[in-house]
């Protein structure tokens, strides 16, 4: 066996040593100083002209309950329609059809392009435009009938939804690698089952923290709908308020039950993601 | 007599500018193991996409079992077929990529069930054991559940063979098989392409394994600016070249 080199001298041995603490005097005062506004913020609250009884008799108040069952009922249908629509309109926006192409870049264009209370406004005064709607000779009713307050929020919220997630489809779509299509076409698929089949799976990986976002932001969304008088949680508490005067107790119990439905919603999303990561991890069986 | 499997007419294709076909006609002959060789830009991986058609020719045609591909002759004139009708004539040939292009969210068995299931429509009990026959023959039996990106490069590909064979083509493509692979890697899956001219397979081969050329090819294709330059048995071809441009490519190459 060939002698290793020997060392050069001069050295010491440190293996025997540890690495010392520093004091970090300026993390102590700053930590310091944030936790005292934190303490004078809360006193405030606790001095201020709030009564903490009201907030938490009314946040198990039963109109308040039914207030947030139709929040999360109206989130859940209004991203349905929206996330349906998102992927038709991805569909069309990549499609070699001119004609599709551009009504799709138009629709996005439209409800992009004016106010979510303004266009579920619009669908609740339907009635003004065409009194009566439905299919001529088959089926008619007056439009006031039909467009009821939740028909009018889901249509409103759903389509609204529709022109945002189009676009978050459309770049999850556009990041797959063209050779997916290839090779789907490749074993005689056509464009729409290589899309269903083998791109939209992949693109749904990309696709869920945005929709995740736009999923939050429907949650918080439906709130408008308070001005087309849907029973939303808003919309309850402040019905409340107008007859007992109690406007920020009502406020903060609305606003707790906002932030713990979107809290339970983060999980959910991991879930999802974890379920559409199949095959993308290296060792994970 | 027997008639070519493939028959290539005249057939030009340009990108742009650039001709990446130029006047190529060619007769591939049931059970013939044809190798395409030339330097990167000389039209050979054009022509197999022509083949299999994801990518359009733009002159002459190209007939399969007898069936002209994309187009159809009415009154005169070609009409371009509909996309299924173009699916049906793909599902005659079967296509391996350089890189793979297994689908990352199937696991390899899925992968191989997939066209059989859902495009031919067939049951999925006789797929999967067709399917996990088609893994014993490429060597993969125990990585049935594993996901592309759990397996090696070779692995991936010898998968995405068996995926081609699953829809029963009368004809293989193969482009540049394994120049995405290591070295070490080539072997495996050559390996598997030896195996299944040695069946009769029909085979058009993209590739720069003069070696496997040598061994396995009926006939060696050498293609330059988009036309065929020289053609003829591989030990012709390859041991004596008789145009310029041939000795160059290969003398450049070994």
């Amino acid at each position: 066996m060939k002698q290793a080199p020997a060392l050069a001298q001069g050295f010491p041995d440190l293996s025997g040593m540890r690495i010392a603490r520093e004091p970090h005097w300026f993390r102590w005062i700053s930590a310091a100083l944030i936790v005292l506004v934190l303490a004078a913020i809360a006193r405030a609250f606790a001095n201020g002209q709030i009564e903490w009884s009201y907030v938490s008799r009314f946040l198990t108040a039963k109109v308040i309950l039914e207030g947030i069952v139709n929040t999360m009922v109206m989130a859940v249908l209004a991203m349905m329609l929206g996330i349906f629509l998102g992927i038709v309109v991805a569909i069309m926006r990549l499609s070699p059809n001119p004609v599709l192409k551009s009504v799709a870049a138009g629709y996005t264009w439209l409800f992009r392009g004016t106010p979510l209370i303004l266009q579920l406004l619009l669908w609740f005064n339907l009635a003004l435009v065409f009194p009566t709607i439905g299919i001529p000779g088959l089926w008619s009713a007056r439009a006031v009938d039909v467009m009821t307050p939740f028909l009018a929020a889901l249509l409103g919220l759903g389509i609204n939804q529709g022109a945002y997630t189009s676009e978050v489809m459309r770049a999850g779509m556009l990041s797959v690698d063209i050779g997916q299509y290839e090779a789907a076409q490749a074993i005689g698929m056509g464009r729409l089952r290589a899309l269903r089949r083998i791109v939209l799976p992949q693109a749904m990986r990309v696709v869920i923290p945005p929709l995740g976002n736009e999923f939050i932001g429907m949650v918080k969304a439906t709130s408008l709908a308070s001005v087309i008088q849907y029973p939303e949680l808003l919309h309850n508490a402040e019905n409340i308020y107008y007859a007992n005067s109690r406007v920020i107790e009502l406020l903060i119990v609305a606003g707790l039950w906002y932030l713990l439905a979107v809290s339970i919603l983060t999980p959910l999303q991991m879930l999802l993601e974890r379920r559409f990561a199949r095959g993308t991890l290296r060792l994970a069986r | 007599m027997t008639k070519p499997l493939v028959a290539i007419r005249s057939v030009a294709k340009n990108f742009g500018e650039f001709q990446a076909l130029n006047n190529v006609s060619l007769d591939v002959w049931p059970g013939e193991v044809m190798c395409l060789i030339g330097a990167s830009g000389s039209g050979k991986t054009t022509l197999l996409r022509c083949i299999n058609q994801l990518a359009t020719i733009d002159a002459g045609g190209i007939w399969l079992d007898g069936e002209l591909l994309g187009v159809r002759e009415q009154g005169g004139k070609l009409h371009r077929l509909s996309e299924r009708e173009i699916g049906r004539q793909r599902l005659k040939t079967g296509m391996v990529f350089q890189r793979f292009n297994l689908f990352p969210h199937k696991t390899a068995l899925e992968n191989i069930t997939e066209g059989p299931t859902q495009v031919q429509g067939r049951k999925p009990d006789e797929v999967r054991a067709e399917a996990l026959e088609l893994l014993r023959r490429v060597g993969l039996s125990a990585k049935a559940d594993w996901y592309p990106a759990q397996l090696s490069g070779g692995q991936q590909q010898r998968v995405a063979i068996a995926r081609a064979l699953a829809m029963k083509p009368m004809l293989m493509l193969f482009d540049e098989p394994t120049s995405a692979l290591d070295p070490e890697l080539v072997g495996e899956v050559l390996a598997v392409m030896k195996e299944l001219a040695r069946s009769g397979m029909t085979m058009m081969v993209v590739t720069h394994e003069l070696g496997f050329a040598r061994e396995v090819a009926d006939r060696v294709v050498y293609m330059d600016q988009g036309a065929i330059v020289e053609q003829g048995r591989a030990s012709d071809v390859l041991g004596a070249p008789r145009e310029e441009r041939t000795k160059a490519f290969l003398s450049a190459v070994i």
